[in-house]
């Protein structure tokens, strides 16, 4: 061994991890994006909202609950699934399809807003907009997002953003969410130690 | 994921699944407007087909086109093998094409395990000679949950022509593998020796198909080949409807929740009666319809990713 452990200044490297929010301030972004959207919206008629798998759909699933408690409006909710329209199928062992679930009244005319969790490269949200073309004409879509970390390789933007968040493509952004994982957090991986 | 899909035993429970939950997923594309996905963009399905086949071939051809793959049809009919080409041959020459998937039929049984291994794309065994017919096997199981809810525990009985049967085989390999229990049953003529313990442990042989009706949830009546009546396998057609065809009566004896299903194409009067085969019980249009999504899973986690 060539650093005997008593001459470490330090604990080995390991990946540095840092929370962006935590669970109180999870439940604050939905909240403020849900009354975004009910301003900007004028109430949310007339307006789906579609969940991307996977963090996307729970969500949405919060979003349209807010709404409903704010202003007693019931949202439509749904799940695009994207998996057949990623730009990526060849690089990668095949994926599993998951389901695609439209609200019955479907989304023909209707604002739809695409609900995910990190908007990164933007382009799960092009394969989300080609899935959208196949599955309806609504009369027009917008984009909410928990977190913006940049880098974007597409000309893409949302209209609703929870946290911006600087980041390098060194690191990742990991959301986790209660219903899927037990817990509502934003984790920054492989940043600059604090 | 599997590579080829040859026969009804090269997948495990877990893929078989993940295959039939693909295509339920498949099957709402057929109720869009737009029933296409671009899946399969840029890649080439040759269908190449040495037996005659109606329902096998359109439902490949349809399932591969709405995942946008490209489609080359080849039937043995009107091309270089009436004038001698071997299989290997036409294998080389589809190779050289740039063939990404190739779905055989063949009448000699094992021919798409050869082609596998002279082509870099995948195989689907479409049925070959009196062996396997897997995507059956696949679209008769989907078809059956879809309608019973489950497949473990269920208990179902085949019934006929079981010796030149690719569509026994398979389902008996495949149901097997997701906890469905098989019974057998046909004329002793009909029925290889052995037959049962050489394809899955636990499946049962009977030659009574009355004592076995009232114990199934499923009924799938296999085509008597009339091709092959001249062997006499059995005295006459009429002996045969008589004591393996499936009635009216017969369909009574049935569970209230039974179904009855049959690979097509069938022959009416013989080993299913109209009034059957039209009953709300049977499931032979819905089987149709389940092969075009069952063929799409198939091709997407065959064609999907990169699996090389």
């Amino acid at each position: 061994m060539a650093y005997p452990p008593a001459a470490r200044s330090s604990p080995p490297q390991q990946p540095s991890v840092k929370v962006i929010l935590a669970s109180a301030d999870v439940q604050r972004v939905v909240d403020r994006i849900a009354h975004q959207i009910l301003e900007k919206t004028q109430g949310a008629a007339n307006t789906v909202l579609l969940g991307i798998p996977t963090r996307g759909t729970p969500l949405a699933r919060r979003l349209a609950d807010r709404i409903s408690t704010f202003e007693d409006v019931a949202v439509p909710v749904g799940v695009l699934d994207i998996t057949l329209y990623r730009d990526d199928l060849r690089r990668h062992a095949t994926r599993a399809v998951g389901p695609t679930e439209l609200p019955p009244g479907g989304i023909d005319g209707k604002r739809v807003i695409l609900v995910d969790d990190v908007l990164f490269s933007g382009r799960t949200v092009r394969a989300a907009l080609d899935a959208l073309n196949d599955v309806g004409r609504p009369a027009s879509v917008q984009l909410a997002v928990l977190v913006d970390r940049g880098h974007r390789e597409l000309p893409i933007r949302a209209d609703y953003v929870g946290k911006n968040i600087p980041t390098s493509l060194a690191e990742s952004v990991k959301v986790t969410l209660a219903e899927i994982d037990g817990t509502d957090e934003v984790k920054l991986y492989g940043g600059p130690a604090s | 994921m599997i590579k080829h899909l040859l026969s009804g035993g090269d997948l495990d429970a877990d893929t078989a699944t993940e295959i039939l939950d693909t295509a339920a997923e498949m099957a709402t594309v057929a109720g869009r407007e737009i029933k296409k996905l671009p899946a399969l963009r840029g890649r080439t399905v040759v269908n190449l087909f040495y037996e005659d086949s109606t329902r096998t071939r359109i439902s490949f051809e349809a399932a591969a086109k709405r995942l946008s793959a490209d489609v080359i049809n080849f039937s043995a009919k009107g091309s270089s093998v009436t004038k001698g080409e071997s299989l290997k041959d036409t294998a080389l020459t589809l190779q050289a094409m740039g063939a990404d998937a190739v779905v055989i039929r063949h009448p000699a049984s094992g021919a798409p395990h050869r082609l596998a291994n002279w082509v870099d794309g995948s195989v689907v065994n479409a049925g070959d000679g009196t062996h396997e017919h897997p995507t059956q096997a696949l679209l008769d199981a989907y078809t059956m949950r879809a309608r019973l809810g489950r497949l473990a525990g269920l208990s179902v009985a085949v019934v006929g022509d079981v010796l030149h049967s690719r569509v026994a085989r398979s389902n008996v390999l495949l149901l097997s593998t997701l906890g469905a229990k098989v019974t057998l049953v046909g004329p002793p003529t009909l029925i290889p020796v052995d037959i049962a313990g050489a394809l899955a442990p636990g499946t049962d042989v009977s030659y009574d198909l009355d004592s076995v009706l009232p114990n199934v949830d499923v009924v799938m009546m296999l085509r008597v080949q009339r091709e092959r009546m001249n062997d006499s396998y059995f005295p006459s057609a009429r002996e045969y409807a008589r004591r393996y065809g499936l009635d009216g009566p017969r369909m009574r004896r049935l569970p209230e929740h039974a179904i009855v299903m049959h690979p097509g194409p069938m022959n009416r009067g013989m080993e299913i009666t109209p009034e059957v085969a039209d009953s709300p019980r049977s499931t032979i249009v819905e089987q149709v319809t389940n092969g075009v999504s069952v063929r799409m899973a198939v091709l997407y986690l065959l064609l999907g990713g990169n699996n090389r």
